[in-house]
Formats: C-alpha cells, structure tokens, sequence
C-alpha cells in the first residue's frame, strides 16, 4: 500500500490510503481501531505509520474497546481517531454518544456496507445515513461529512479533525465501499498549504478552570488530562464543572450548548456542491459515488438538450436544509437517488415542505451494486 | 493560627463538590476508598499526575468525590478508556475503578485484554457480589445458591474468581483484600500502585442493602464479620490441611512477576521502526526509497 506523499504531483491513490493519508497530514496521534472489511487498510496503514512517528497506533479487543481508547486518548490531549464499518460502527454507537455529551474531539471513519446485521461485506451500500445521525441514543446534533472522489476522501478526512477540534465533538466521516478501495490519480496539496486547527487551551489558573464554562460561542476551552487541570468527565448530565447534575435548568443549558455549537455555525458546517444547478429544470440529488454516476448521466443528459443539475451534499449531518430549499425552489422536479430504501429522499421532502413540491421521483438500490449512470439517465428521461 | 487536624483524606476530596455521597449506609465503599487515598497519599503521589477512571456502578461513582484527573464513562467501559490514557499519557498513574459487575460481566472482554497485553493500568475490582446500582441483580461472581432480584430461586450459574481470571489472562500483579481489613488493602493498594504492569486488585466489600436484603446478611457489622472469618492469608492458608481449606477465601498478593510491559513495549517498538534508514556502505539503502515504491 503506497502512502508516499508528493504534493504537486499526480500520485495513484486507494480512498481508504487518502483517508490514512489525510489523518496523517492532520495530525493524528491516535488510532485505536478493530479490523472490519471494508475499513481495514485505514488501520493497516497506520499501523505501520503512526509509531515510526512516535505517535499511537492500538488494535484493541473490539469495536466497543477502540471508540473507547480514541475517547480516552482524546482526553489526555491526543488527536485521535478509529475507523470501522457498519456492524463496528453500531457497536461503537454507545460511546460516540459519550464522546457527544461529554464534549471528546475525535475522528470516526464509517466506510458503509451493505447490511443489515453482517449484510454485504463486500459490497457498497448507503444505509448507515440515518445511522450516523441517530445511531446513538438520546437527541444531540453530529456532523457527518461525504466525500464522493479519492482526494475527498483526503480533504474530507483533514476537514473532519478540524472540526472535530474546533466545535469539540466526535466527527464521522460516512464513505462508501467503492471510494474505499478504489483508486484514482489525486495531486495532493503542499503540507504547508494545509489548514490544521487545535483545540482552543485554557489560559486561565487551575483552580478557575470549568470543563464546560458557557460562552457565546457554545465551545469552551478543553484541557487535558495531565496539564494541571483537575476535572471530571462524565457521560451523565453535567454542570459546567463536568459534575453529574439532575437540576433541570442544568440539564437544558447543557442539551441546549450542544445543540447551538453546531446551529449557530450552519455556514462554517455546511458544505454542499451544486452541479449545473444554474438553470436546472430537473435536480438530481445524491451524495458519494451515486453522485459521481449522477454527473455522467447528467452530463449525457444535457447533451440532450435537458436542463437537469445535481446537488452534492458534502456535509451530510447537519442537513443541508437551506441550501437544498432555496436550489430546488426553481427546479420542476427532483430525482433522489441513493443506495438505500429511501433515507435521504424524507430529508429533501422535509426541507421543501413536503407537499409543495410534489415531483418527487427516487432511485433506490440495495442490492449491494452501484446505481449507473444509465439507471439516472433512464429516471431523467422519464422524468422530463 | 490554630492547627486544626486533618484527616489524611481530606486533602484528597473535592470540598466544594457533590457531597454527599450516594452510598448507603455499611456500603464498602467509602471505606476502600479511604485504603487508597491513604496509599495515594503514603507514596507521595501528586495529584495532577493520577487519573482515576470508572464505568457504571456504586463503586464507579468514586471519582466525583476525589480532587485528580477523573472520568466516569459507559457501563463496562472504564479500561479501554484508561487503556487510551495511559497510552496518550504514559507518565500518568491511571487508576480503574470497577465493581465485579462492571468488570467481569459487561466489561469482560476489556479486562481480560488489559491483562493480556500487561498494560500499566491499577485496576482496583470492588466485589460486592450483586449489581448494587440498579437493585441487586445477580453478577458474575454471586455465588451458587445465592439470592438477586433475578435470581429469586438462588443462583445456577458457577461464579468467577476475579484473580483467578486475571492471573490466567495475563496480569503480573494480582491480589486479593477486603473491605474489613483495611490496613492490608492500603499496603495491597500502595503495591498495586508502584507495580509496573497490569495489576488487579479484588477487594471483596459488602452490600448490606442489595445483596444482604436477597441474602438474610443485612447488618453490614455482620458482613465485615463474615469478610473476617471466611477469608485466610494466603500463608495462612497454606499450612492449611486440604479438608479445611474448604469454602475459604485466600487473601494477600496471590501473583506478582516481572514480565514486558505494554508501554514500554509500544516505545521500543517506535524507537525501532522511528530510527531514520540505515545507509549500507554501497550507498544504497537498506529499505527500498519512496521512488521505488511509487505506484
């Protein structure tokens, strides 16, 4: 597995290398991870890298173990991450809830496949969406980030520790089985180029230090265990010193911190592509390699004479929702196209009040193949 | 100024937090964690450089109460967590607190694991023998025959042997006290501490409101009597002829042995793979270039 970098120059790239690659360029000092197809060569690959860094690399017992050790690295300062695939990513489930309520910056790579339960290993599949947004109990905002080219896979990766960092909160990276072990020729930025955030550190004395101290951005500084701050973590409802409160004004400061840290910085989150959007009579949406067959059959489409665009999300989670609103109101109609039973298709409906916009069509495929670009291109025809 | 006398426990807990605590009254507890702020404190210890981690359960409660690095995290979970601690910090004493449902139950898998790789972790089991937490169901070490909330005809199931367990899986420090004799649990605790590896400490405690209500045991004088005449040191023990042995538990550090630590394990390995390519004296490298390598 290549992982040489050469920034400026064409090099030949895996999703699951770039993924590695990119965590590399942020910074990773941690992964703590367990084998699952389609996720392996992440860990395989920095297996070999992270120690000739000095920094941590553990295969741990189990999925439920890895998200724990990242967690716990995490809190001892380390940036840190794992990466998995659907059975791991349920069992991880618990834990990503813990990182969330306590507030633990860390990377979670999702590469999908086909389920339920063990499902198709080998094959790609977009049905861990819902997953990634409810997959753990209780109610909280995640950001989930949807890369749809290998360099993505790169950026994306890079993306989501920074805002892993910068907002505090664990960060999933949803990928589909085909990005990860396909290869593609990327030029990679000079590591120079790179914007890499850290966590914002207190600068006030021990004794002054709250773990959670409310401020108008919703985000306060995070120390580490080992600097001089004592604390508690607790994955139980907190006070802002991170002690266990059942105090009801308490527990909605703390559900409504984690709420508007992500609310309030909706431009900052949201990344979306539109794709010949501009006098689009038909949009098509879809997020990772459907979207890659939506551009060829839109591009066949329009040599056709018809007005058909695509809307890429790239952050998945939050939802796109203004984004999707404003583009689809000049649109006739929308085709939703996604490996699945219909997950994305009810967020597009919620966000164009469902209803109004009643030319709704769906591409859904789960049988653990790729939709084509001719299957788009067939729906396009029928729709126009 | 007057000197007012302090007890040694005091410098160690958290004044201005969340006192009370939740145990029960004759809970096992408080008294445990005393033995090991006592061991904290006789081995001059500093705070910043203890982290003390916990799962779910009474037991796991205790790192509210106490003034160092300190995380309360899922059910079953607390030495994985530790396990990424200690791996980002290897300089910090990283201290598991767990129940005997916490860890051999739910947590299972993690515990034997840490053994296994004889990672640097003090991993103090409080065993009361019953889910204390959520109303005294059976774990996995209540004996056969004995009452829970779910297990209302007595126990079927064979029990654990914490140390047992932890000896077989891999650990290099393994020791037994219980809540009764204090003194010993300090000295066991002070040990464990200074241990460089994996060391699992069993302290057998009481649980007078759970499981002595299930179990007719409920004074929890009568529980510290039973700890007191049912269990043996270890040499003790051993001078014991076969047919009296019977039904007792050995007390004491049962296993200690020096063998590779994980950590330090995990730094020879960076400092092998870290050092920079070697030049062989024909100028070629030993391992092939990144040229040679490029897809």
């Amino acid at each position: 597995m290549s992982t040489d970098r050469h920034a400026g120059k064409p090099i030949l790239l895996q999703g699951n290398a770039a993924v590695a690659l990119g965590a590399l360029d942020a910074g990773v000092q941690f992964f703590g991870g367990y084998p699952i197809t389609p996720s392996t060569e992440i860990a395989e690959i920095l297996s070999e890298e992270l120690p000739k860094r000095g920094d941590k690399f553990i295969q741990m017992e189990d999925e439920i173990g890895s998200i724990a050790s990242v967690l716990g690295a995490s809190i001892a300062g380390l940036k840190a991450m794992t990466a998995t695939s659907g059975p791991g990513f349920s069992l991880m489930q618990e834990n990503i809830g813990f990182g969330m309520e306590a507030e633990i910056p860390c990377v979670i790579v999702d590469v999908q496949r086909g389920g339920p339960s063990t499902g198709l290993p080998t094959s790609p599949a977009q049905g861990d969406i819902m997953q990634a947004r409810w997959g753990t109990h209780g109610d909280h905002p995640v950001i989930a980030l949807y890369p749809d080219s290998i360099l993505e896979c790169y950026e994306l990766t890079i993306r989501a520790f920074n805002l892993a960092e910068k907002y505090r909160t664990p960060v999933i990276l949803l990928m589909d089985e085909v990005l990860a072990h396909m290869r593609e020729s990327v030029v990679l930025p000079a590591k120079d180029k790179l914007k890499i955030i850290r966590r914002i550190k207190p600068n006030v004395p021990p004794e002054w230090y709250k773990h959670y101290k409310n401020n108008p951005k919703y985000i306060s500084p995070v120390a580490s265990f080992g600097e001089g701050y004592r604390f508690h973590i607790t994955g139980l409802t907190h006070d802002e010193s991170g002690f266990p409160t059942n105090r009801h004004d308490e527990a909605k400061d703390m559900m409504d911190r984690l709420l508007k840290k992500i609310t309030d910085n909706l431009d900052d989150l949201i990344q979306i592509e539109p794709f010949y959007m501009e006098d689009a009579e038909i949009a098509i949406f879809a997020a990772g390699v459907v979207a890659r067959s939506a551009k060829e059959a839109i591009l066949q489409a329009r040599k056709k004479g018809i007005k058909v665009g695509l809307i890429r999300p790239l952050t998945i989670w939050p939802f796109p929702d203004q984004d999707v609103e404003d583009m689809l109101e000049s649109t006739k109609a929308v085709i939703i196209a996604e490996m699945n039973q219909g997950q994305l298709i009810n967020e597009v409906k919620r966000v164009t009040k469902y209803g109004q916009h009643n030319r709704f069509y769906r591409i859904q495929k789960y049988n653990g193949l790729v939709i084509t670009p001719e299957e788009i291109l067939q729906k396009i025809a029928e729709v126009a | 100024m007057r000197n007012i006398p302090q007890k040694v426990i005091h410098q160690y807990l958290r004044h201005d937090k969340k006192f009370p605590h939740v145990w029960c009254a004759g809970c096992g507890n408080g008294i445990i964690l005393g033995d090991l702020l006592r061991a904290i404190y006789n081995l001059g210890l500093e705070k910043d450089d203890i982290a003390m981690v916990s799962g779910i359960g009474c037991s796991s409660r205790m790192p509210v109460y106490v003034d160092f690095n300190t995380l309360h995290t899922t059910h079953g979970r607390a030495i994985a967590f530790a396990t990424g601690i200690k791996m980002a910090k290897p300089e910090l004493k990283v201290i598991v607190i767990t129940g005997d449902g916490d860890a051999t139950a739910i947590g299972g898998n993690h515990f034997i694991h840490a053994a296994r790789r004889n990672i640097d972790l003090t991993i103090i089991v409080i065993n009361n023998n019953i889910y204390g937490m959520t109303g005294g169901q059976c774990s996995p070490t209540t004996p056969i025959g004995k009452f829970a909330t779910t297990a209302p005809y007595g126990s079927i199931e064979p029990n654990f042997d914490i140390c047992e367990l932890a000896k077989c899986a891999g650990a290099s420090f393994v020791a037994r006290s219980t809540a009764y004799h204090t003194t010993e649990t300090r000295t066991i605790f002070e040990k464990a501490l200074m241990k460089k590896g994996c060391s699992v400490v069993e302290v057998i405690s009481q649980c007078p409101v759970s499981y002595g209500k299930m179990n007719n045991t409920s004074s929890p004088v009568k529980m510290l009597e039973m700890q007191r005449d049912g269990t043996l040191m270890r040499e003790a023990y051993d001078k014991l002829p076969e047919d009296k042995r019977q039904g007792k538990i050995i007390r004491g550090i049962l296993y200690d042995i020096e063998k590779p630590e994980f950590i330090d394990q995990y730094q020879a390995l960076v400092d092998r793979v870290s050092k920079p390519i070697q030049v062989k004296e024909s100028g070629k490298t030993s391992k092939p270039t990144s040229q040679e390598c490029e897809v």
